[in-house]
């Protein structure tokens, strides 16, 4: 077979392609991200590193308000785990729909593996071309990690009476985040939500803040599960 | 937190992320999960989103007034479909806008 012909049949590019939806979206949202990093106190290098390491916007910014109340960092390695255990389940079914490869492969496919790279990547016909979720990867990724860097610049631009008002945002992009889903998926997404935050208020009287928010989480999931969810799957 | 404990932090989030996304890829251990574990899963992110929301945003800004205000602005523009990034300016700007005229 000629090189050529490989690179073709690899369909990296087509996944470099398809990626660059993802690319675009995550724009704005890395760009709120290193804004943040920077009125969060962290330095330009960390807010760059944390978004080329973990690569997962929720336990990133998640990070960032629990550094706001100074949480411990195991407190946030923990809560980031939780949040981002999720993706077990999207790496399990992309492996039931890829082509065989290398290990090497499949590890590198598990590093991209966002919500965004998922979607893309699972709605392909199978057997997708395991090149193909890297190259979906590639494209979210970078934009992810060069963007941060761009919103980490342009806060200073800000004036002083909007950079005090910052300390919404977070709040706002969290919101702008589940709305769309309680449209989407309707009352679960609501009630989960709700039992989400009442719970939060409740532990964070008596317990640490990273704590607290992984107790609620784990009781509403649960409480949800033994009340209203069994036998219900939104797959 | 120090300089060099949020190294070590970023590092222990990379690999707390990077260990769910590879495992099952390189393995075939989740092939026989039963479906209620699937399920309560997919539902985290919702309980998630729920609690950061509240009641951190109550305490986001020195003002409580001007932290509800900000909040039913994101919840308006997000309902009406803005982008991501509209609903958190609008939000900023409403905040700013509320603290330069009331003194919040």
């Amino acid at each position: 077979m000629e090189q050529t012909e490989i690179l073709e049949d690899s369909g990296l590019q087509r996944g470099l392609h398809a990626g660059l939806s993802i690319a675009f979206g995550y724009m704005p949202v890395a760009i709120t991200f290193g804004l943040l990093a920077g009125s969060t106190g962290l330095t330009a290098v960390e807010a760059v590193l944390m978004s080329m390491v973990v690569f997962a916007g929720a336990a990133q910014y998640m990070a960032l308000s629990m550094i706001a109340l100074s949480a411990g960092a195991l407190e946030i390695i923990l809560a980031t785990f939780i949040v981002n255990i999720r993706h077990l389940l999207m790496s399990a079914s992309i492996h039931e729909r890829t082509e065989n490869t290398s290990r090497l492969y499949r590890a590198g496919m598990g590093f991209f593996m966002t919500d965004e790279v998922f979607a893309v990547s699972s709605v392909q016909p199978a057997p997708v071309k395991a090149a193909f979720v890297l190259g979906t990867g590639i494209s979210a990724y970078t934009s992810w990690v060069v963007f941060t860097g761009v919103g980490y610049f342009s806060g200073g631009l800000l004036p002083g009476v909007v950079q005090e008002s910052m300390g919404i945002a977070l709040f706002a992009l969290f919101i702008a985040l589940l709305v769309p889903s309680i449209k989407q998926e309707g009352r679960p997404a609501l009630i989960l939500a709700l039992m989400g935050g009442g719970f939060h208020f409740v532990f964070q009287l008596f317990l640490d803040t990273g704590w607290a928010l992984m107790g609620a989480v784990i009781v509403s999931v649960v409480l949800y599960e033994l009340t209203a969810g069994r036998g219900k799957s939104h797959e | 937190m120090s300089e060099s404990h949020i190294i070590w932090m970023i590092i222990g989030m990379g690999l707390v992320t990077y260990i769910p996304r590879i495992l099952p890829l390189i393995t075939a251990a989740s092939e026989s999960w039963p479906d209620w574990l699937r399920r309560m899963l997919t539902r985290v992110p919702y309980a998630v989103l729920g609690a950061l929301i509240f009641p951190g945003i109550l305490y986001s800004l020195d003002s409580m007034a001007a932290a509800l205000a900000g909040g039913v602005a994101a919840l308006i523009l997000s309902w009406l479909r803005a982008p991501l990034l509209a609903v958190v300016a609008g939000a900023i700007l409403l905040v700013t806008l509320l603290r330069l005229s009331t003194g919040l």
